[in-house]
């Protein structure tokens, strides 16, 4: 009898909690957005104000252009370095250590850390000089260089969430039985098509999780970009900020809400369905 | 042959230096102070070795109580999450029921979602509820964003514990509790202090939701962001060499639970 309710018991916490603080707060957030001013009734007021705001194209462009630009990069590097630990004969964890202690270090904190190789002192324009490239420190990151700006983002983004693409992806790559390269390799396949036709479409499932992932939380990249480019660069979760901070306007901030939502929702669905892998069927 | 071998093991030490070298020269960059900072041209290494800049950026009042109020918010948000994320972990390990797969869904849903930027709404509610620009508060909102996260790691950790174990005090007359308590959880330690570890460096290094839920009582993080524009560099890099550190030690702590972090295990 009690055993009947026991798993009942133990999971009803985390559900009321997550429903406290997580659904009620997404169903606020889309009323809110929704919201006309304080009179009751609902509208498209916030959107429109947004969309009419100087910043919002940029923004949007922005994130596109950091999104498409760093998580194929990422995946690739990912792909790359797990590949390389597999081939590694000694010292894989130290290895596996290093390479994945960005995991730990938030998006502000890695923004602040290539701040200090990127800034006109800093230490890029430092060796440039000692190398003779450069006569005077050079702007990298100013409203007048919106190029080297994005490339410094991406440059920080990759190096800091890159690890998590690459943890995703060993874990996968340790559930795929040796059996099925080495029979391969026996027939003469070469290590290129062994990694084509084998391990990459038995790898789907863990490549559609770090997409997913990475995607969704690049969409919420902040305080990378504030750190950087302060207010140089808008992007969306930025604007949001600046909408509820500075603006003390909550129904245009939860519409830049609902839109990265919205955004993180579309990604994820058609990762689940470019990405689908049918059960048993043989690559 | 050797060669070869040659390029790949330079490859592997060229993405070492990728990952580690800026951290160093954040690290520099961070005890330098003002002087350093603005150098021409600077050196690859600390010119006045000296700890005595990040122990005075530390000293600075608001710093210092913002280190604080971190710590006190990332250990609640982690007392939270293993009060919740354990039991949840356990019943998915060890018990078939209905609502099982709605529950992994919701889970799962949770990180279809960015969920920091769910603080926005809540400011109204906290508000009303004192809860706003309070440490709780904060705790709160860091715990939704890191139980999925525990809930799925204990899940894998009781899952590898085997039922035989438990079954076997049973037998010997432990009621479910004292079995629980006496056999399987003494094994499920390490990794639950692991998850606890993750718990704390996703609250220690959100600054999204800390920022919008806080006024005065700011995190670390939340309080370098809202001085970012007006403070000097040096003041940045320190406060950004404070921020990672910890982190840097918990990933080695928690290296052998990295995988089950994101429920690989568990698909």
């Amino acid at each position: 009898m009690r055993g009947r309710f026991a798993p009942y018991l133990l999971i009803a916490p985390s559900v009321l909690f997550l429903g406290a603080l997580f659904l009620l707060p997404l169903v606020q957030t889309i009323a809110l957005a929704f919201q006309e001013g304080s009179a009751p009734g609902f509208g498209l007021g916030n959107f429109a104000r947004m969309a009419d705001d100087l910043n919002f194209q940029d923004a949007v462009r922005n994130t596109f252009r950091i999104v498409l630009i760093v998580v194929p990069l990422q995946l690739s590097l990912a792909l790359v370095m797990a590949l390389m630990l597999g081939h590694l004969r000694r010292g894989r964890d130290i290895v596996l250590w290093i390479w994945s202690i960005p995991l730990g270090i938030s998006d502000l904190a890695a923004g602040l850390v290539w701040l200090a190789l990127l800034n006109d002192r800093g230490f890029l324009n430092s060796g440039l000089f000692r190398l003779g490239l450069i006569a005077a420190p050079q702007s990298y990151l100013t409203y007048e260089t919106p190029g080297a700006l994005l490339g410094a983002i991406v440059l920080a983004e990759l190096w800091r969430a890159t690890a998590i693409v690459l943890v995703i992806i060993v874990a996968g790559l340790q559930l795929i039985p040796k059996e099925y390269g080495e029979a391969a390799s026996v027939f003469g396949a070469s290590p290129w098509s062994i990694f084509r036709r084998i391990t990459l479409p038995l790898l789907k499932p863990s490549i559609q999780t770090a997409l997913i992932l990475r995607t969704v939380l690049a969409f919420e990249m902040f305080g990378i970009v504030l750190a950087l480019g302060g207010r140089n660069i808008p992007v969306l979760v930025s604007e949001a900020y600046n909408w509820q901070y500075a603006n003390q306007d909550y129904g245009v901030a939860a519409a830049y809400a609902v839109v990265v939502m919205a955004l993180s929702l579309a990604a994820t669905l058609v990762y689940l369905r470019v990405l689908r892998s049918a059960r048993g069927q043989m690559p | 042959m050797t060669v070869r071998r040659g390029i790949f093991l330079s490859g592997v030490v060229v993405l070492c230096a990728w990952t580690l070298v800026p951290i160093w020269l954040l690290a520099i960059g961070a005890v330098s102070g003002r002087a350093g900072v603005s150098a021409w041209p600077k050196s690859l290494f600390p010119s006045s070795a000296g700890l005595d800049v990040l122990a005075a950026f530390l000293r600075i009042d608001e710093v210092w109580r913002a280190t604080l109020t971190s710590v006190e918010v990332a250990l609640m948000c982690m007392a939270i999450c293993l009060a919740l994320g354990a039991p949840a972990g356990y019943a998915l390990a060890r018990y078939s029921f209905r609502g099982a797969t709605t529950y992994r869904l919701l889970i799962l849903l949770t990180r279809a979602f960015p969920v920091g930027i769910l603080a926005l709404p809540l400011t109204v509610g906290f508000i009303r509820l004192g809860l706003y620009d309070t440490a709780l508060g904060v705790a709160l909102m860091h715990a939704a964003l890191a139980l999925p996260f525990a809930v799925l790691v204990s899940a894998s950790l009781f899952q590898a514990i085997p039922r035989e174990l438990e079954e076997a005090a049973w037998v010997f007359g432990c009621s479910r509790l004292r079995a629980f308590t006496r056999v399987v959880l003494p094994i499920a330690l390490p990794g639950m202090a692991a998850t606890a570890i993750f718990a704390f460096v996703i609250s220690w290094n959100e600054v999204f939701a800390a920022s919008v839920l806080t006024v005065r009582h700011r995190t670390l993080a939340a309080y370098l962001l809202a001085v970012l524009s007006e403070s000097p560099l040096h003041v940045q890099f320190a406060g950004g060499f404070v921020l990672i550190v910890p982190a840097i030690l918990f990933i080695f702590l928690v290296r052998r639970h990295l995988f089950s972090m994101w429920g690989i295990a568990n698909r």
